[in-house]
């Protein structure tokens, strides 16, 4: 499916992220986080805006704890942007459209 | 550029219920809801970062903040109110119509023109100033326990503030925290009985009164919370993992500085009960012009007054 979205949980993480040809943006998120909800939509545009030069990913930190825990993950949404396998940049807190493509933009 | 007879500015129960009204008068409304944060600047406003709402009348079951913006945002919609996600960069209420404008402020051409304008940006919750809060946002350091008290599961956390929010932060984190300490300034709290009863009653919260925070420790995360007492001078370290502040609030109105009157804390004028600016055409309601009820109600029902007074000035303006 074009610009979709994926799951990744602690089985599929370092398989996916490791295999990627292009950077991913891993959203560090859950149910009953009123921010993390706020920035899906945003998301959702920016998967399929700029497919080709970035995935999208989500982590739900329900599920995959141990992933939070391995990223320091301490406050919800963090986007953690995954470059050649490895974490290049951290967005900490929900922001604007505007704002999360001006962060990303000097990793793309 | 888009010409509309009303733009509400902000969309927390105050900006809501006046597009509610407004949409109802066939006034079309835009709504400039705001981006989204996790501070409680953002769309549906401070409720986002709550839980239970329990006072809100209706709701005897009590209703979750972000589901009851929610729902007032659809009711909104439902009469014809447009919204769009983005924040206010300028305005010019100098001539009619009145100018607004979203991204590059510095555009010749306005993003949006309107005839009557309705401010309800709110308020935002205060940091503490310290160098410390930019370094470790995010790493221990939260304004906004819904979004992280699950991080600090079987951890001593500090809540620092003494008001309602204080209160129902503390009361939320002790679902995951072993213990949270409420720092204080003062020796008595400003939050209502019932939620003081609650924090009184709950064996994981414990006060610390007449203390105020130095300094938040830890390089990459937080690791203690410096505090000194303010009637000994005694300064300690609070071994703590996680801070929440929740000191209270500032109104958002930076953007209509030297154009509507304030007072001297920020908060815009209006007119006694009235939802009135020194402009006429603009309208006030909601935090942004309430240091005193600041209540999720009060809100609303100014939100009601700022629209049926902007819809009567219409009216008398179009004669």
């Amino acid at each position: 499916m074009t610009g979709a979205i994926s799951d990744l949980s602690e089985n599929t993480f370092d398989e996916e992220i490791g295999s990627a040809t292009e950077p991913v943006l891993v959203d560090f998120w859950a149910e009953w986080c009123g921010p993390c909800k706020m920035i899906t939509p945003i998301l959702e545009e920016i998967a399929v805006e700029q497919e080709g030069a970035l995935r999208v990913a989500k982590v739900n930190v329900d599920d995959a704890p141990d992933l939070a825990r391995r990223f320091e993950v301490m406050s919800i949404p963090t986007l953690i942007l995954f470059s050649n396998g490895q974490p290049a940049t951290r967005i900490v807190g929900a922001k604007g459209k505007p704002q999360l493509l001006e962060e990303l933009a000097p990793h793309l | 550029m888009s010409h509309h007879q009303v733009i509400i500015i902000g969309s927390g129960p105050a900006g809501l219920t006046a597009a509610i009204y407004t949409a109802r008068a066939d006034l079309a409304p835009l709504v400039i809801e705001g981006e989204p944060s996790s501070d409680s600047d953002q769309p549906g406003g401070q409720l986002m970062l709550t839980t239970e709402v329990e006072n809100f009348p209706g709701f005897p079951e009590g209703v979750m903040g972000p589901q009851l913006m929610t729902d007032m945002r659809s009711q909104a919609t439902r009469f014809g109110a447009e919204i769009v996600t983005a924040k206010v960069s300028r305005v010019d209420f100098s001539e009619r119509p009145f100018s607004i404008w979203i991204g590059n402020p510095e555009m010749t051409e306005p993003t949006h023109t309107a005839d009557t304008v309705i401010v309800s940006t709110g308020a935002r919750s205060v940091m503490l100033g310290l160098e410390a809060e930019q370094r470790l946002i995010g790493h221990g350091l939260s304004t906004c326990a819904t979004c992280d008290g699950f991080f600090f599961r079987d951890q001593e956390i500090a809540v620092v503030g003494g008001g309602d929010s204080a209160l129902e932060e503390a009361g939320f984190l002790t679902k995951f925290a072993s213990k949270v300490t409420i720092v204080h300034r003062r020796d008595e709290l400003r939050a209502s009985k019932i939620m003081q009863n609650r924090a009184f009653d709950n064996p994981k919260i414990e006060f610390l009164w007449n203390t105020i925070v130095d300094d938040i420790l830890g390089e990459s995360k937080v690791e203690g919370l410096a505090v000194r007492d303010t009637l000994t001078g005694e300064a300690r370290t609070l071994a703590v993992t996680g801070v929440f502040i929740a000191i209270g609030h500032r109104p958002n109105t930076d953007l209509f500085a030297d154009q509507l009157d304030m007072d001297e804390a920020g908060y815009l004028v209006t007119g006694a009960d009235r939802s009135t600016t020194n402009i006429e055409g603009v309208f006030a309601c909601g935090d942004v012009q309430d240091h005193t009820y600041r209540q999720a109600i009060t809100a609303a029902a100014s939100g009601c007054m700022a629209a049926i007074d902007a819809e009567r000035w219409l009216e008398s303006s179009s004669d």
